[in-house]
């Protein structure tokens, strides 16, 4: 088995028990967590398939998924923070914190 | 580094249907187990790694900018929304008498199988003597650069032979985004603050 054959294999691993802890995962923490790391496997996935096909600009591609995952993840943990995603993160000097109930 | 000439083409080969076969896989399961759970926020997080997969499997099949609004629609912005939509209603769905899926599931499977009929008719992927591929495209690629100048074919078409078209979608998404934030409304007068106000005054 070549070198390219396991890496795609070990990926491809590492994304199903990724899965089966965001199928039975018991908090939401475990739910983000699984969908954030497997944004970053799905990330590295596609650099080996552009590796694979001959197609550097598939990187690009990963890197603009990388930053969607991001921001993803921080708007599903701000939205369970505050219940809303009309708060700003960053409070203006002098107010209360609000909303953290 | 290696590089991709070094690597006999066989082993490439291998990877890319592992990939492929992998990629499918991971789809199935996750819709079934979409299916299956009752956890709306759970719901939500597979429904964002579904379309995360599929934006994937867009790209392997090398249509780059639909795995590209795939993954910023459907693994960004419609999980956010679907976020938003879980705060106007319960945590999980109610459990469903078991002889209330089978229409669903029967009709489910009819379309599928309907599909795969007709798959057997489509050309090979690829297939240079595919309709697709021989008569206007041929066109298309001779011409874009000496009359638009543009290398790229795909924003070409879009952005100059069909421009118009592109400036009209455009209006029609944008009247939509309009309306959609004026029916739930900003801030304080929002239709989620509405309802959380409620609630509260309730209590």
């Amino acid at each position: 088995m070549s070198l390219l054959a396991a890496a795609t294999l070990a990926l491809f691993v590492a994304i199903v028990l990724l899965l089966i802890r965001l199928f039975s995962g018991p908090t939401l923490y475990d739910r983000v967590l699984a969908v954030n790391s497997i944004g970053t496997k799905i990330v590295v996935v596609l650099a080996l398939v552009g590796f694979l096909m001959d197609r550097p600009d598939f990187a690009d591609v990963a890197l603009l998924y990388a930053l969607i995952n991001f921001v993803a993840t921080i708007a599903i943990l701000k939205f369970f923070r505050y219940r809303s995603f009309q708060i700003s993160l960053v409070k203006p000097e002098g107010e209360k914190k609000r909303g953290a109930q | 580094m290696a590089d991709p000439a070094h690597i006999a083409s066989s082993d490439i080969e291998l990877s890319v249907v592992l990939i492929d076969i992998g990629v499918l896989s991971m789809m199935g399961v996750t819709a079934i187990a979409i299916a299956r759970l009752r956890s709306l926020f759970a719901l939500v997080m597979l429904s964002g790694v579904y379309s995360l997969l599929s934006a994937t499997w867009f790209v392997i099949v090398d249509a780059v900018d639909v795995g590209f609004t795939e993954a910023a629609v459907g693994a960004g912005i419609s999980t956010a929304l679907l976020l938003g939509a879980m705060l106007l209603t319960v945590r999980t769905a109610k459990e469903d008498k078991p002889w209330k899926r089978l229409a669903p599931g029967l009709v489910c499977v009819v379309t599928g199988a309907v599909l795969l009929y007709a798959t057997i008719d489509l050309p090979g992927f690829g297939d240079p003597d595919s309709p697709a591929n021989a008569y206007l495209a041929q066109e298309y690629l001779q011409r874009n650069y000496p009359d638009i100048g543009i290398p790229n074919v795909v924003t070409s078409i879009l952005a100059s032979y069909r421009g118009f078209d592109t400036f009209g979608e455009t209006g029609v998404v944008f009247i939509a985004g309009v309306a959609v934030a004026l029916l739930l409304g900003f801030g304080e007068r929002s239709l989620s603050a509405t309802l959380m106000n409620k609630k509260r005054g309730k209590k």
